[in-house]
C-alpha cells in the first residue's frame, strides 16, 4: 500500500527515507509541524507542541546518520498521549489538578521510542485522566473528528487518533483501559492497538485502572502498528507487571497468508444496540477475510453482555485508589483553604484541591470507586464484579481452546460511528454503554485492535475489532494486515485534509 | 442495597474520597450514582458459586530483580513540582496541622 508522500507518509516510508537520507529528519519534523500549525485551531488535538525541542532532535539525527541509519524509527514525528511522562514537558492528563506539572522523569515507552530514532512532537489532549469516550472531559475543551468537526472523535486517547488521521504525525501512542486506543482509532478511520496486558511497560503512565491499563500505537496502517509495537513491547524492571516473555519482530508475521485462520463472531452479543451501516461493514470485511481463506464461526462468550458493569465497578474502584495521590501535596495544584480550625485545615486543603482541580467525570468516577469500595459495599460490588470478571475471561479462553478453538474473534470496535459533541454529556450512563465491545479485552487482558472497515453514508469511518489470544498480537497484526491488502479503507484522507 | 442515593448517602462518600461538593453536586450524583449503581446491579443476577475472583491478569510474572541500590531522583528534583515546598530542608509544606 502506498501513501502520498506529501500528506505525511507512513511510519515506514518516513523511517525509509530518513534512514536512506532521502528526506531528512529536519523536514520531516517541518512538515509534521506546518500540519498542526495550519489543522489545530480547527482539531485541537494537542494540549502542547514542543516544536523547538522536536527540531532540535531531529537536527541531531541527521548530524548523526550512522548513529540512526539501523534505527526503526530514524526520524518519525511522533505524538503522545498527555498521560505519558516526559521529562522536563509538562503532562497534564488534561485535568487542572496537574497544573504546573513537569515530570523529572521518561515514561519507559518514551525511552523507547527516542532510543528507536522517533521525534516527538507534542502531548495530545484526550478526556481527563483517560476517563471518557469522546475527549469531553478534557479541562482543555473536546478535540473534533477530522471526518466531521461537529463529532467527537472518541475517546479517550482521541487526540492521539484525531492527529494521526490528520496526518500531523504518522504514529501516536495512547493508552486503553477499556477501548481508550480502539474505539476512537475507529471513530478517526486509522489503526489503533491494545496490546496484551503486561506487554508494554506502563512506568510513567498516570495510572487509572492499573489492571487493565495498557499503552499502545495508533498508526494510519498496520505495517506501522507493528513497526511500533517492535519498539514497545517487552519486560521493564521499573513495572513489576510487564511480562518477560519474547518480542517477535511484529512485521515478519505480515505475510498476508490467512489460510486456515479460524474468525469467531459473538453473533449473539451482536443482536442489539449495532448501528445498521456497522452491522453491514463488519459482515462486509467477514466476507473479505473468507476469501483470503480464512474461516467464520459463531461463538458465544455468554458473560460479555455483563461486562460493561464489571468493567465501571473495577475501573472506577482502581480509579479511586489511585487518584487518591492528587491532593495538593507533591505536584500541581494546590487550593488555599480558608483559614478554619487548625487542625482541619489540611483536610480542607485536601478536599477544596480536589473539588477545584478535578473535572465532573473524574468526581464521578472517584465516588463511584469509592462507594464499591466501602465497608459494606464491597462484597455486593467490588467482589463479586471481580469473580464475574473471571467468568468473561474464562468465555475467551473457552473460545480459543474449545469446540471450535478460534484465534481470533471479530466484532465491531463501537456499535455506533462518532457521535456529535454534546450528545451524551448530560446521561454518564449512555456514555457508558458505548464500550460494550471493548472493555472485555482489558477485563481479560487480551490483545485487541481496530482496523478501519467502512463508512457509514456520511463518510464517517467504521472500525473491525479483531481481539487475540495473550501474546498473540502477531495473529491479530497478520490477519488485520491482510485485511488491509485488500481494502482502500486506510488510504481514504478526511476531508479536513482537501479543505 | 440502596437502589437509590440520598444526599446523605453521597456527602458520607465524599468525605470518604476527599472531596468537597457543592450542593448542586451531591444532587446530581445522587442521580446519577443511583442510575449507574442500578444499571450495574445486573451483576448479582451472575452465578458466582464457586468463581474466584480476577484482580490481575497477569500471567506470567516479572521476575525479582537484583535488590542493588541505584540512582533515583534526587531531593530536590522529587520537591520541584511541590506547590509548597522547603527547598533547604528537604520538606514538603502542608497546612499546619499540629497545635
Amino acid at each position: 500500500m502506498t501513501h502520498d508522500g506529501a500528506a505525511g507518509g507512513t511510519v515506514r516510508e518516513i523511517r525509509d527515507a530518513v534512514r536512506s537520507r532521502t528526506r531528512s529528519a529536519v523536514e520531516v519534523c517541518r512538515d509534521a509541524l506546518a500540519r498542526i500549525e495550519a489543522l489545530e485551531p480547527q482539531l485541537h488535538a494537542f494540549n502542547t507542541v514542543i516544536a523547538d525541542r522536536a527540531l532540535a532532535r531531529a537536527d541531531a539525527i541527521d548530524r548523526e546518520p550512522e548513529r540512526w541509519r539501523d534505527a526503526p524509527l530514524a526520524g518519525v514525528p511522533v505524538a503522545l498521549k498527555d498521560n505519558l511522562s516526559t521529562r522536563g514537558v509538562r503532562t497534564t492528563a488534561s485535568s487542572r489538578i496537574l497544573d504546573g506539572y513537569v515530570p523529572p522523569y521518561d515514561a519507559t515507552v518514551v525511552t523507547r521510542l527516542e532510543m528507536a530514532g522517533a521525534v516527538i512532537v507534542g502531548k495530545t489532549n484526550c478526556d481527563e485522566f483517560a476517563m471518557g469516550s469522546s475527549t469531553e472531559n478534557s479541562a482543555f475543551g473536546p478535540v473534533r473528528n477530522p471526518w466531521a468537526l461537529d463529532r467527537t472523535p472518541g475517546g479517550s486517547s482521541g487526540g492521539s487518533a484525531a492527529a494521526v488521521a490528520a496526518r500531523m504525525a504518522p504514529l501516536a501512542l495512547g493508552s486503553d483501559t477499556g477501548g481508550s486506543i480502539r474505539q476512537p482509532a475507529a471513530l478517526c478511520g486509522v489503526v489503533g492497538l491494545k496490546p496484551t496486558y503486561g506487554r508494554v511497560s506502563r512506568y510513567g503512565l498516570l495510572a487509572f485502572g492499573s489492571s487493565l491499563d495498557q499503552i499502545g500505537p495508533v498508526t494510519r496502517t498496520v505495517h506501522d502498528a507493528a513497526l511500533a509495537l517492535n519498539v514497545l513491547a517487552g519486560a521493564d524492571p521499573a513495572d513489576a507487571t510487564s511480562v518477560p516473555e519474547p518480542v517477535p519482530d511484529y512485521t515478519a508475521a505480515l505475510t498476508g497468508d490467512i489460510r486456515g485462520a479460524r474468525i469467531g463472531v459473538p453473533r449473539a452479543l451482536l443482536a442489539q444496540g449495532v448501528d445498521a451501516a456497522v452491522a453491514r461493514a463488519l459482515d462486509a470485511a467477514l466476507d473479505v477475510l473468507e476469501s483470503r481463506g480464512a474461516t467464520i464461526v459463531d461463538v458465544e462468550l455468554p458473560h460479555a453482555g455483563h461486562a460493561i458493569p464489571v468493567y465501571y465497578l473495577v475501573a472506577t474502584a482502581e480509579a479511586s485508589s489511585n487518584l487518591a495521590r492528587y491532593d495538593g501535596v507533591r505536584y500541581g495544584f494546590r487550593a488555599n483553604p480558608e483559614p478554619g480550625t487548625r487542625n482541619q485545615e489540611l483536610r480542607t486543603m485536601y478536599s477544596r484541591t480536589r473539588a477545584q482541580g478535578f473535572g465532573a467525570e473524574v468526581k464521578r468516577r472517584i465516588m463511584l470507586g469509592t462507594y464499591v469500595l466501602s465497608a459494606g459495599y464491597y462484597d455486593a460490588y467490588y467482589l463479586k464484579a471481580q469473580r464475574v470478571r473471571t467468568l468473561i475471561l474464562r468465555d475467551y479462553e473457552q473460545a480459543f481452546t474449545q469446540g471450535q478453538a478460534v484465534d481470533l474473534i471479530a466484532m465491531p470496535t463501537s456499535p455506533t460511528p462518532a457521535f456529535r459533541i454534546g450528545e451524551r454529556v448530560e446521561d454518564p450512563l449512555q456514555m457508558y454503554l458505548a464500550d460494550v465491545f471493548t472493555v472485555s479485552a482489558n477485563l481479560a487482558g487480551l490483545p485487541a485492535l481496530s482496523v478501519p472497515c467502512g463508512f457509514t453514508a456520511d463518510r464517517l469511518p467504521i472500525g473491525l475489532q479483531l481481539t487475540g489470544r495473550h501474546f498473540d498480537e502477531a495473529t491479530l497484526l497478520r490477519v488485520a494486515d491482510a485485511y488491509e491488502r485488500d481494502t482502500e479503507w486506510s488510504t481514504q484522507p478526511p476531508p479536513i485534509l482537501s479543505r | 442495597m440502596p437502589a437509590a442515593f440520598t444526599r446523605e448517602d453521597v456527602a458520607k462518600i465524599a468525605a470518604l474520597a476527599n472531596l468537597e461538593l457543592d450542593p448542586s453536586e451531591i444532587d446530581l450524583f445522587a442521580r446519577q450514582l443511583g442510575d449507574i449503581l442500578t444499571y450495574a446491579e445486573q451483576v448479582q443476577q451472575v452465578d458466582t458459586t464457586g468463581v474466584p475472583p480476577t484482580a490481575s491478569v497477569i500471567t506470567r510474572p516479572a521476575a525479582d530483580r537484583v535488590d542493588e541500590v541505584r540512582p533515583s531522583l534526587n531531593r530536590d528534583e522529587a520537591l520541584a513540582n511541590a506547590p509548597d515546598r522547603a527547598l533547604d530542608a528537604g520538606f514538603f509544606k502542608v497546612p499546619r496541622v499540629i497545635g
